[in-house]
């Protein structure tokens, strides 16, 4: 199964679009998504706007492979459940975000092991179609940084 | 998300939580608060959430309060500081080219002011003590 999210804040056309492209083409292949406030008629995916912390909980274990906007909830929650975070990193340019941090975002993201970057959705079909190499990293921590929490743990215990 | 990452900084106290969205409960046992969501453009909304935050800032009157933003945070930091508390505004990871804008504000209210990365880290500024992954 494939999970397919763009946070709960903005809808995100151009990339759900060209996931359900993929999916028309695609039947065979489960995939569900949560689309966010979106006007976009969807016609080949299992889709929701929004969905509870629990289901999204339980769709992060399922899934095999992540496909998200550059949020770092989404992405976060993928590395710390080991499965390829695929992402579309949404643009300024074209009203998908208040500024380009999410271009920002998948720049420093893209050099860590299990995250795959597409900047163009164009590029999306032809890297889903690999998605049998497209493999995960390595577990990271479900904490902060001993960097961060010993100089916060200061701070609080002053 | 990120704040949940900080969790064991403050294992030893009694701790809150603040958030918009209630299904977020499942994450933590401790006592969790909803609020609206908002953000600068919403002029109610964002009116009507800093009244919630007022409120429980009152009734809960914290020690210490950490935010990762972003409006609501910025509220929290805002009567956090009017109540005598120590407040942390942690500038998400994603801001890894520029502060937030919520950021640029609540930063200058907060006690301590983080940025995660130290290219953006500034005397006078958002200082670096390290980043949530």
């Amino acid at each position: 199964m494939i999970f397919v999210t763009v946070g709960t804040q903005l809808a995100f056309d151009r990339f759900v679009g060209a996931m359900d492209e993929w999916c028309g083409a695609n039947p065979s292949v489960r995939v569900f998504a949560q689309v966010g406030p979106t006007k976009l008629a969807i016609r080949h995916m299992e889709h929701e706007q929004f969905i509870s912390q629990e289901r999204a909980n339980q769709l992060f274990l399922d899934a095999r492979i992540i496909v998200t906007h550059a949020g770092m909830g989404s992405v976060l929650t993928g590395l710390k459940y080991r499965k390829p975070v695929l992402i579309v990193p949404r643009k300024a340019s074209l009203n998908e975000h208040r500024n380009d941090h999410q271009l920002a975002t998948a720049k420093w993201l893209a050099k860590l092991s299990g995250i795959h970057v597409v900047w163009d959705e164009k590029d999306l079909a032809s890297t889903l179609d690999g998605l049998e190499h497209i493999q995960g990293g390595a577990q990271i921590s479900e904490f902060a940084t001993p960097e961060l929490l010993n100089n916060l743990n200061k701070f609080i215990s002053e | 998300m990120q704040l949940l990452r900080l969790r064991p900084a403050f294992q030893d106290h009694q701790v809150e939580y603040v958030c918009t969205n209630e299904s977020n409960q499942i994450d933590v046992t401790a006592k969790m608060h909803v609020v609206t969501d908002a953000n600068i453009w919403q002029k109610v909304k964002l009116i009507i959430m800093f009244m919630e935050v007022a409120w429980i800032v009152l009734k809960f009157r914290p020690d210490i309060v950490i935010t990762t933003g972003a409006a609501p945070g910025y509220a929290a930091i805002i009567f956090g500081r009017l109540f005598g508390a120590k407040t942390v505004w942690l500038d998400s990871i994603a801001n890894h080219d520029e502060l937030s804008s919520s950021g640029r504000h609540a930063g200058r209210w907060a006690t301590v002011w983080l940025t995660q990365w130290e290219h953006l880290s500034v005397e006078n500024g958002p200082a670096y003590w390290g980043k949530v992954l």
